[in-house]
């Protein structure tokens, strides 16, 4: 009669577990929801937007949205300075964000976990060369690095990008190392490390997918970061260079309008802004529900 | 009079329709000046119903309880304040890990001064003289130099008379050790034994003797009390009920002792496991496993019924000498 | 050599294992002997245990036998040839032989890999068997210690204690192991589970020849499974022979005290309760002469000056301490 709640109850996946745990922080389950959102208009983007992001229509500069008084239904956000169609620079303008950000994250993620795995893994020599360089990355404001990064390199995308992925790295590394450390000396390491299995097995087969917790939800969490910081450097002229539709650049073009034409500022500001909510719900969320394991 | 007398009391966790007892209706009391042993494996409610005592249980866990008399006092029926008053001067609590149940921010003095200031009082210099004469009952040489030790400097053994000193600063009726050797080396664990006996006999306190150790109980403890899956199994006189174990689980649990298996290649392993949160079987909870079951026991629940003077068993056949022979 | 000499699996000699410590900048390094001289020898289908309080330096052992550590000195020789000396091929087979089981059985399995998984993982590094042949093997262990096939695909958090510790000692057999050193392997384990491992252990020991290093602090254990016996204090042996001599008349006082520690069901079995006074004593400064002297109630000057060396008697027990060797221990005359 109990058996079969007994069947039920016992092998819950990693996953489901995972799930019943995320599903319970509200603020997450809508910040996920929104990033599906997001993600699917960027990849979307060719056939949701009702216009090319950079055809400029010279009849209808300065159009405002279709809902404000003078607005046209063929423009739903209204058009920029040049007559470009606001809504499909936005959904095109999400590609490119989330693209970067993706890339970043990735960079700065899997060079933050060779350096911070070899840290903590090998200790003395290594371990304190690694960090003491990880510390002097640190000690510079994060803005003012890559600037200066990108002011050496010369201002592009990938540029901005290179440096954004550098000023990351101490991050990662730290979190690796400390959760290395912390399994290192745990039975299962040893038992595989009596098995015969090499230092390269030991770090990341073994050690690193129970670090893997805390380094996602820092991924999330740098996501947001990175797609804010890079509108930041689109703003200031060395990200994204016109006429790529890049949130930050669209931004700082706008400058000029800002008191005569409301909606060229506001509506990559929403974007830039609630995309940057989302992910930070969404990694709370994670953390959250990826916590609990990590103390059993 | 007892000076705690526990009726019927049960905690559950979580809700519902199904809310998970993880003690059953526990009901056992203790006399000034006796030893009581709590005996179980994990999962079987031991600590927590002393927990329930001290009223340690936080949401969403709830107590309930028939009676819960300390020296008369109806504790349940207490305010938070008054209860605390109890809690705090009457009855103490000393855990397994003295490694982590003592601050390691302040000075081992530094702690023992607090626990007399809360509850007793007095001058700076009346308390340190105090705490210094603690340490010296609780067997820590020179105490005068270890009262100025931070607990990382110490050893568990030395952390655990410390705990010991802090829980009988205030001259406690009752003191209730939950595991209080399971951490610690067997010449070590011999020590504290020892030390709490006789503090028990010097001050004619009550003690609540909680573990797993089968062996310890039988050495130490004047009345027996084995918990299965929450439940009180079996309660007696300590050596009557090692000697003549009346329920098939004491029975077992001595005879998978190696200890009782000299001579022979196996030992009498009793097999399956203590049923979880959510596998507890129908009927009396040790039927899945119990040798003796019968159709009976698979469909009600046996009460803890009284056999002999102040023994009780909770099972339909209670095992005689002959059976155990 | 004799027929029993020829069975010996493993065998130590002179095994040291020193760690240098830094007191501080300017003070110069002290050295922690973890263990200082240490032989046994064990044989195929036999159990050594050993016994000793935390910091005598069995685990120590346990992590040089494995390879985990390389002693400071000394010799391990497995199936007559020397470990330490072994390269390429030879470490990696004599590897496979000596098998660990770990005390916390939460900790010993990694929690992000299946049951599976774990299990094949000493077939991955060390042979070049095809996936299908490694289930098998994973498959047939996993019902020799008692488990089922669907347990296969699950991962450690949802198996109970026993259930994991019996994971352990399967993953422990993948490689036909002829030692398996088991450190604590039941003391975190509940009473009626606890047998049931014991069972098993000893099941496996016969079927597949396995000779086993117990290492425990529970004597009542040791007593039960043992062949022989070896006490340790401080790095050292003080006591070491046949299980039945140990327990049926201990010679060391601290074998004695250790007997004596140990709560007994049986009324009968009680002995006279000795008491040993203060604790282990500091490895980094460790009394001089017999490190047991502080605690030993027969202690003398001699004892407190010179160290003892371990002595044979005549039913095959060494004993290191003078009180024995000068006849000054009261309980033995009795």
């Amino acid at each position: 009669m109990t058996q079969p709640t007994v069947s039920v109850q016992g092998p819950r996946t990693p996953l489901a577990e995972f799930w019943f745990y995320f599903r319970q922080n509200r603020g997450a389950v809508m910040g996920l929801g929104y990033v599906v959102f997001i993600v699917l208009m960027a990849i979307l983007a060719d056939v949701l937007a009702p216009h090319s992001p950079t055809e400029q229509f010279r009849d209808f500069i300065l159009t405002p949205p279709a809902f404000a008084e003078g607005g046209q239904a063929q423009f739903l956000l209204g058009t920029d300075g040049v007559g470009r169609d606001i809504l499909s620079r936005l959904m095109h303008g999400a590609r490119l964000s989330l693209l970067i950000g993706l890339v970043i994250v990735m960079v700065s993620m899997i060079m933050g976990i060779c350096f911070g795995l070899l840290a903590g893994y090998f200790g003395g020599i290594v371990d304190t060369t690694i960090m003491r360089l990880s510390d002097i990355l640190q000690s510079l404001p994060a803005l003012l690095l890559a600037i200066a990064i990108v002011a050496v390199l010369g201002p592009s995308i990938v540029n901005s990008g290179l440096a954004l992925s550098l000023v990351y790295l101490p991050h990662y590394i730290r979190l690796t190392r400390a959760s290395t450390l912390a399994e290192k000396n745990r039975d299962y390491v040893i038992s595989s490390r009596v098995a015969g299995a090499n230092p390269l097995r030991l770090m990341f087969i073994t050690i690193l997918p129970n670090c893997l917790a805390p380094l996602i939800v820092q991924g999330t969490l740098g996501f947001s970061n990175a797609i804010l910081d890079m509108a930041a450097l689109g703003f200031l002229g060395l990200g994204a260079q016109p006429p790529s539709p890049e949130w930050g650049t669209m931004l700082s073009t706008a400058r000029e309008f800002i008191q005569s034409a409301w909606w060229v500022v506001t509506f990559p500001g929403l974007m830039i802004l609630t995309t940057v909510l989302a992910f930070n719900l969404m990694g709370d969320g994670l953390r959250d529900a990826l916590d609990p394991k990590l103390k059993q | 009079m007892s000076l705690l007398s526990v009726k019927n009391l049960s905690v559950t966790f979580g809700t519902g329709d199904n809310p998970f007892r993880a003690v059953d209706r526990v009901s056992y009391d203790v006399d000034a000046g006796e030893v009581l042993g709590i005996v179980g494996e994990s999962g079987s409610g031991k600590s927590v119903s002393s927990l329930a005592l001290m009223g340690l249980i936080d949401f969403p866990g709830k107590v309930f309880a028939d009676q819960l008399d300390f020296e008369g006092q109806k504790l349940l029926e207490m305010k938070d304040k008054a209860r605390r008053k109890i809690t705090g001067d009457d009855i103490a609590m000393i855990f397994q890990d003295p490694m982590t149940a003592l601050n390691p921010c302040f000075t081992v003095g530094n702690q023992i001064m607090e626990a007399i200031a809360v509850h007793q009082g007095g001058s700076k210099k009346e308390r340190k003289a105090k705490a210094i004469e603690l340490l010296r009952q609780v067997g820590i040489p020179a105490p005068e130099e270890r009262i100025n030790v931070y607990p990382h400097q110490l050893s568990g053994g030395m952390s655990q008379r410390v705990m010991i000193a802090m829980a009988v600063a205030c001259d406690p009726k009752l003191l209730i050790a939950d595991e209080p050797t399971t951490a610690l080396d067997v010449t070590i664990q011999a020590q504290i034994i020892d030390l709490l006996l006789e503090l028990q006999r010097e001050k004619n306190m009550g003690l609540i003797l909680i573990t797993h150790d089968l062996a310890l109980v039988s050495e130490a403890a004047d009345r027996v009390v084995v918990m299965y899956a929450g439940q009180v199994v079996e309660t007696g006189p300590a050596e009557e009920l090692f000697r003549n174990p009346q329920h098939p689980y004491t029975e077992a649990l001595l005879k998978s002792l190696p200890e009782s298996a000299a001579g022979k290649a196996r030992l009498d392993a009793l097999p399956g496991v203590v049923p979880g949160a959510n596998d507890r079987p129908q009927g009396c909870l040790l039927n899945p496993r119990c040798p003796y079951v019968e159709d009976k026991c698979r469909q009600s629940e046996p009460e803890l019924i009284a056999t002999t003077g102040r023994h009780a068993v909770r099972c339909f056949k209670p095992l005689t000498q002959e059976d155990a022979a | 050599m004799t027929a029993s000499e020829k069975n010996i699996v493993l065998q130590g000699s002179e095994l040291k294992q020193h760690y240098e410590v830094s007191q501080g900048p300017f003070k110069p390094k002290g050295v922690v002997k973890a263990l200082d001289g240490v032989d046994f020898k064990v044989e195929a289908g036999k159990t050594l245990a050993v016994v000793g309080e935390s910091g005598c330096g069995k685990s120590t052992l346990a992590r040089q036998l494995t390879m985990i550590e390389t002693p400071t000195a000394g010799r391990i020789e497995f199936n007559g040839k020397n470990l330490l000396t072994l390269t390429g091929e030879d470490k990696k087979e004599a590897r496979e032989r000596i098998q660990i089981i770990f005390q916390n059985p939460y900790g010993s399995l990694n929690p992000r890999k299946k049951i599976g998984q774990i299990l094949e993982e000493p077939l991955v590094i060390n042979s070049e068997m095809n996936p299908a042949s490694r289930k098998e093997r994973a498959l047939y262990l996993l019902e020799k210690v008692g488990l089922k096939h669907e347990h296969y695909d699950r991962y450690p958090h949802m198996f109970s204690g026993g259930q994991r510790q019996r994971i352990a000692i399967a993953r422990g057999l993948m490689m036909n192991p002829k030692v398996v050193v088991a450190d604590e392997p039941v003391s975190a384990l509940d009473v009626s589970v606890q047998a049931q491992v014991l069972n098993l252990m000893m099941d496996i020991q016969k079927e597949f020849g396995l000779a086993y290093i117990f290492i425990s602090h529970d004597l009542s254990v040791v007593e039960h499974i043992a062949d022989e016996v070896m006490v340790m204090y401080l790095g050292r042996v003080v006591e070491q022979g046949p299980t039945h001599e140990i327990f049926s008349q201990p010679k060391h006082p601290y074998t004695r005290a250790l007997l004596s520690s140990t709560p007994r069901i049986n009324p009968e079995q009680r002995i006279e309760k000795i008491r040993l006074p203060g604790e282990l004593p500091s490895p980094m400064n460790p009394p001089l002469g017999c490190a047991f002297h502080g605690r030993c109630q027969y202690a003398n000057d001699r004892c407190k000056h010179a160290t003892p060396e371990l002595v044979e008697d005549d039913k095959g027990t060494l004993i290191r301490c003078f009180g024995y060797d000068e006849g000054r221990l009261d309980y033995l005359n009795e």
